[in-house]
């Protein structure tokens, strides 16, 4: 059994809309899904690996070559893409943990304590997410300019300090998570609010706080258009740094390339970590959702 | 509704006897208050962050977008000019806008359509009794790790007309190479296949979580009235469905009809923002960009944002109100 170790809806898993037995045809489709899934990424490190020049023929040879330390040492001629590494590092770390403790803060007045307005609130931090706040970043780059923090990280960070998604999801978890009881006692106990919070709710959220952080820094590591415009050349974030690598006159693919595959290996080694419970997190999200 | 928290207020009189010496008994009050304070004021601050911060880089940025739209405003400009609707009357006489516009909803069409209908299947696949379900469940979210930006390099050279594997393939097999940039439909589609290359493993996943919801009592009654898999399938489970494939098909549209990265990087062109040499695959969101950043005409761009947002606003309602009447029949029927 590889559950979440979680007081979610665990019930769910294997209860029903079985078709049944897996068959032949089941696992040659699913095999056929999951290498279709992982080519793109394998196609990266081929080419990678090689020269440009394998790509003139029709079907490459599908083994990679010998080229891949030479190709990756001119990504980082070409760009400054250690810079770019630990920019995008800084700036997704420092997105994930402030996003991760003010969702969960959010989250815990809004499931647990009990204010004047808090149902209006709530509905207007869901309705929130439909709201296409990308289509403000005209606005957004001219007051970031005004302050002098064009080019610089915390243009890409200040607006990404938390999320509707983030509030969202913590509450739902908190909900059911962390008993009255137990935040009864702890003020009985003398426990100021903060107290609680921080002793009482946050262990008990630990687990839905740990899927939003992986989450997070997912997202804020492939974000792209909002660094784009916020950032330069020289100061990138990987996914710029990518395009800039790209958008020479002549595009060697094998250069290119290496840099996808370096920028996606620190994410790819999370997720083989982590994937089970991202899996967990996400459909767990979609039961409660 | 009562502004205390539960049983506060019998707490704190619970504490006041524990107070042992005179000087104790004097800092009750100020406790007591400061206590008072904490238990009214903490909500409020807790959940402030996220409304200034949405109000500050969320809501501001988006009204302002709105004001920016009737002036004629440069990039760098100390001074622009106020012009009223004249951005929204050329932006209406504007070919080019139009033409992103049918390009947005022709990604989005080609993408979500297929996309659904692969993660039911892969939903159905992954709800079978597997051997490892979990490894599987992984291999099949593994896309989604990719940032957009690699996505859109690895396919534009998958896709290439001259040297790209697809066009090689195709010709391996005796088809016709395809100009996948050229041609306006062929790059649709090319884009719709990156869109659900990335997406498909994520929905089926949501899609699984929701037939694993489905009570086995109702299955073992269609399976005791004699309906065989499929049919149970088509009958009982895929309607049981419907609400989450809704919330599917909603999601995607928001993010769907902002489509930009996977257009941007798929041009011939390096760097280019025009979105294939007469605009076939530029995108409303690139659109925009290219009037901002390239062109520098801030004002314009503004109309364009805001016309967008105005678009996804409507499809959102139209698809809330849909949403709410098949909900609805929904619960009726069962």
């Amino acid at each position: 059994m590889t559950t979440f170790p979680l007081p979610f809806r665990r019930a769910t898993r294997e209860q029903g809309g079985t078709l049944g037995r897996a068959n032949l045809w089941v696992y040659g489709l699913l095999t056929a899904w999951v290498l279709g899934s992982i080519f793109p990424f394998y196609w990266s490190f081929l080419v990678a690996s090689r020269d440009s020049s394998m790509l003139t023929e029709n079907i490459p040879p599908l083994v990679p070559g010998g080229n891949f330390f030479a190709n990756a040492q001119r990504v980082f001629d070409t760009v400054p893409f250690w810079k770019a590494l630990g920019n995008s590092v800084i700036v997704a770390g420092s997105v994930t943990i402030s996003t991760v403790f003010f969702s969960t803060l959010a989250g815990f007045a809004f499931a647990k304590l009990r204010f004047r307005g808090r149902n209006v609130l709530f509905v207007l931090v869901v309705a929130t997410l439909a709201v296409p706040t990308q289509l403000g970043i005209i606005p957004l780059y001219m007051a970031m300019a005004e302050f002098g923090w064009a080019n610089e990280l915390q243009a890409v960070i200040v607006p990404n300090l938390v999320t509707a998604i983030g509030v969202f999801w913590m509450r739902q978890y908190t909900v059911e998570a962390v008993p009255y009881e137990l935040i009864e006692a702890a003020r009985a106990d003398g426990c100021s609010m903060i107290r609680v919070f921080w002793h009482v709710c946050l262990p008990a959220v630990r687990p839905a706080a740990a899927f939003l952080g992986m989450f997070t820094f997912m997202t804020s590591w492939n974000d792209f258009l909002w660094p784009l415009v916020a950032l330069n050349a020289d100061n990138p974030t990987v996914q710029v740094a990518l395009e800039k690598l790209q958008s020479g006159y002549y595009v060697d693919y094998s250069l290119v390339l290496a840099g996808t595959t370096l920028a996606t290996i620190p994410v790819l080694v999370v997720f083989v970590l982590l994937g089970r419970q991202i899996v967990a997190g996400i459909m767990q999200g979609a039961v409660k959702g | 509704m009562s502004t205390d928290l539960g049983t506060g207020r019998d707490l704190r009189t619970d504490d006041e006897p524990e107070a042992p010496t005179g000087k104790a008994v004097a800092r009750i009050p100020w406790r007591h208050r400061l206590s008072r304070w904490d238990v009214r004021l903490s909500p409020y601050l807790y959940v402030s962050p996220f409304f200034v911060i949405f109000g500050i880089v969320g809501l501001f940025p988006l009204l302002y977008t709105f004001y920016v739209s009737f002036f004629d405003w440069e990039l760098i400009d100390d001074n622009p000019t106020f012009i009223g609707l004249e951005n929204y009357a050329i932006l209406l006489a504007d070919a080019q806008f139009w033409k992103t516009l049918v390009n947005t909803v022709s990604i989005f069409v080609l993408s979500s359509g297929p996309q659904i209908m692969m993660a039911v299947l892969l939903a159905a696949l992954l709800n079978t009794r597997l051997r490892g379900p979990t490894g599987w469940r992984v291999g099949v979210l593994m896309p989604y790790v990719a940032s957009l930006v690699a996505i859109g390099i690895i396919f534009a050279n998958l896709f290439g007309p001259n040297y790209g594997l697809v066009n090689g393939i195709l010709e391996t097999i005796g088809l016709d190479r395809i100009d996948w940039q050229a041609d306006r439909f062929s790059s649709h589609v090319a884009i719709a296949i990156m869109v659900n290359w990335r997406w498909t493993g994520y929905n089926a996943l949501i899609v699984l979580a929701a037939m694993q919801a489905i009570p086995r009592e109702i299955l073992e009654a269609a399976v005791v009235d004699g309906a065989g898999a499929v049919r149970r399938f088509f009958s009982v489970t895929l309607p049981l469905l419907r609400p989450t494939l809704i919330f599917v098909v909603v999601t995607s549209t928001i993010g769907g009809l902002q489509i930009f990265t996977e257009p941007k990087l798929f041009d011939a062109m390096p760097g280019s923002n025009n979105g294939g040499s007469t605009n076939q695959f530029q995108t409303i969101t690139l659109y925009m960009y290219q009037t901002a950043f390239e062109r520098e005409d801030l004002g314009y761009a503004s109309a364009v944002a805001w016309v967008l947002f105005v678009i996804i606003i409507l499809v959102a309602l139209v698809n809330f109100l849909l949403t709410r009447r098949i909900a609805t029949t929904g619960e009726g029927k069962r």
